[in-house]
């Protein structure tokens, strides 16, 4: 395989590739380095080697930091191959782009995931990687989606797990993880709470926190949305990509993707500009950004979209960096702008989103009311996951008829149609 | 005033293999200034030049991340614990 060491982010130090995710000398992130000169070469034939793969994640092995190879029927851990993840929906939305004046608009629905979140994906890549690190528990703190996937992993590979949360969690997410048998463990308190929580046990238990000590290998697993998307735009690059930010690792892991397969040859041209999605509840990274900081001051979330509420995001940073070198942006939206961006995805497209979708296609409401947004450009929505998961955000919304069940009951009551 | 001072895997090698040091002072200022006078090699490793935090350096104060409060000018009750954390956790 081509993953070669973990290197620090900031000060390039290199280290071994074990659970370790902080740089000992100058405690900056360590990020996963690969060895491409092996995997390059004839760029037709790579590409016949990724359309051959496995229809998940396994198809991007080449890319992700396994030692051993994608799991499955021909690797070492033969018959427990998880809950594969990834090759989901790229659609077409005509009729969304339409509604926001735009030409050409794409969503990405990544609730189309075993636990309906892109969550999958990166925690796929960290069980297969703690397994082969001998690890037998796994652990995670979470907003939510990530709960439902460790838990449903741990399950799907019998693994004991341990999920925490905060304790006021939407009650769909905490029923989700719940029923796959984990040890859930509700917190009172904030994510940050939470997070900081799980860094000290990290410390004391032989777990695989799979966003804290896996973390490097976790967040590769992200990359794997940009290849499925330049793959399903028939090998090319959009022109924008609009991404929610929580704690920004899914939005620089996306232009990572992209990057690595540009500088392979797989793909040719500049990288998407990349516009971030924040709640105003708790927009960090969209504050520093429209402040001109280089770092984010942390905040007190206060918003509906839970899955985003980290008010201390680990890679506020270089989501800030990378917004301002593609000249894209980090953008926040209000509550109401949420749940109407979760009614306009679903009235135009079909896909019934949670908050976090609800705040994606608000902002991209919003950058398209401001003009940013050239009508011939390409743009790409990344929904990452399902309505089902927060239905408070839509109670209330719409009315419904209820009449008796007679013809003319039907023609009294709803002869001008239900909705407006 | 005498703190916990509660150090994270990574920088125990930096301090004698210490999981925890008592410490004296009044500020978290001081209590850091006392924590680096016993381990030099600490002060390089979460202090940028100017003496502030590195970015990716977390510190709580009793469970709270000391910029809610009046960061390193942050006042410290006698007993209390401060925790030093790496930043890049979660998400």
């Amino acid at each position: 395989m081509a993953v070669s060491h973990l290197q620090c982010k900031e000060c390039k130090a290199e280290y071994p590739l074990e659970a370790l995710y902080v740089c000992e000398r100058c405690f900056g992130p360590l990020e996963v380095a690969y060895d491409h000169s092996r995997t390059g070469g004839d760029v037709g034939e790579l590409r016949r080697r990724i359309q051959g793969g496995p229809q998940n994640i396994w198809r991007y092995a080449d890319f992700l930091p396994l030692a051993g190879g994608p799991p499955g029927p021909s690797g070492r851990l033969a018959s427990r191959v998880g809950l594969p993840a990834g090759c989901t929906p790229l659609i077409r939305a005509d009729r969304l782009a339409e509604r926001l004046g735009l030409r050409e608009v794409w969503v990405k629905n990544d609730a189309a995931n075993p636990t309906h979140s892109f969550k999958d994906r990166v925690v796929s890549v960290a069980v297969t990687r703690a397994r082969e690190l001998g690890f037998e528990t796994i652990a995670c703190a979470s907003t939510g989606n990530l709960a439902n996937s460790v838990a449903a992993h741990g399950a799907a590979l019998g693994l004991e797990s341990y999920v925490f949360i905060p304790a006021d969690l939407e009650e769909q997410k905490i029923l989700a993880t719940g029923v796959y048998g984990t040890n859930l463990v509700g917190v009172r308190g904030s994510y940050d709470d939470v997070n900081r929580l799980c860094t000290e046990l990290c410390a004391e238990r032989d777990w695989a926190f799979v966003n804290i000590n896996l973390r490097p290998y976790y967040a590769e697993g992200s990359k794997t949305l940009a290849y499925e998307i330049a793959e399903q735009l028939g090998w090319e690059l959009p022109d924008r990509c609009i991404v929610p930010v929580a704690s920004g690792s899914l939005f620089t892991k996306i232009a990572r993707g992209f990057q690595e397969w540009t500088e392979l040859g797989l793909l040719n041209g500049e990288l998407p500009r990349m516009n971030g999605a924040q709640a105003e509840g708790c927009s960090p990274v969209a504050s520093a950004f429209a402040d001109g900081h280089d770092v984010c001051r942390p905040v007190k979330p206060n918003t509906i979209a839970k899955s985003l509420a980290i008010g201390n995001p680990a890679d506020g940073p270089y989501a800030l960096d990378l917004a301002r070198r593609t000249g894209g942006s980090i953008d926040a939206v209000s509550d109401d702008e949420i749940r109407a961006g979760i009614k306009l995805l679903a009235e135009t497209t079909g896909v019934f989103t949670e908050t976090a979708g609800g705040v994606t296609t608000a902002v991209l409401a919003k950058l398209a009311a401001r003009g940013d947004i050239d009508p011939d450009e390409r743009v790409v929505l990344v929904i990452t996951g399902e309505g089902l998961k927060t239905l408070d955000a839509v109670r209330g919304t719409f009315e419904t008829s209820t009449i008796e069940p007679t013809l003319a009951a039907f023609e009294a009551g709803v002869s001008e149609g239900v909705t407006a | 005033m005498s703190v916990v001072v509660k150090i994270p895997t990574q920088l125990r090698a930096a301090a004698g293999g210490e999981a925890e040091a008592q410490i004296e002072g009044a500020t978290v200022q001081e209590v850091l200034d006392g924590l680096f006078e016993r381990h030099e090699e600490l002060r390089v490793r979460i202090s940028d030049d100017d003496g502030s935090l590195r970015r990716f350096v977390n510190v709580y104060l009793a469970g709270e991340d000391i910029r809610f409060l009046d960061g390193l000018a942050t006042p410290v009750a006698d007993g209390a614990e401060l925790t030093i954390l790496p930043a890049v956790a979660g998400g």
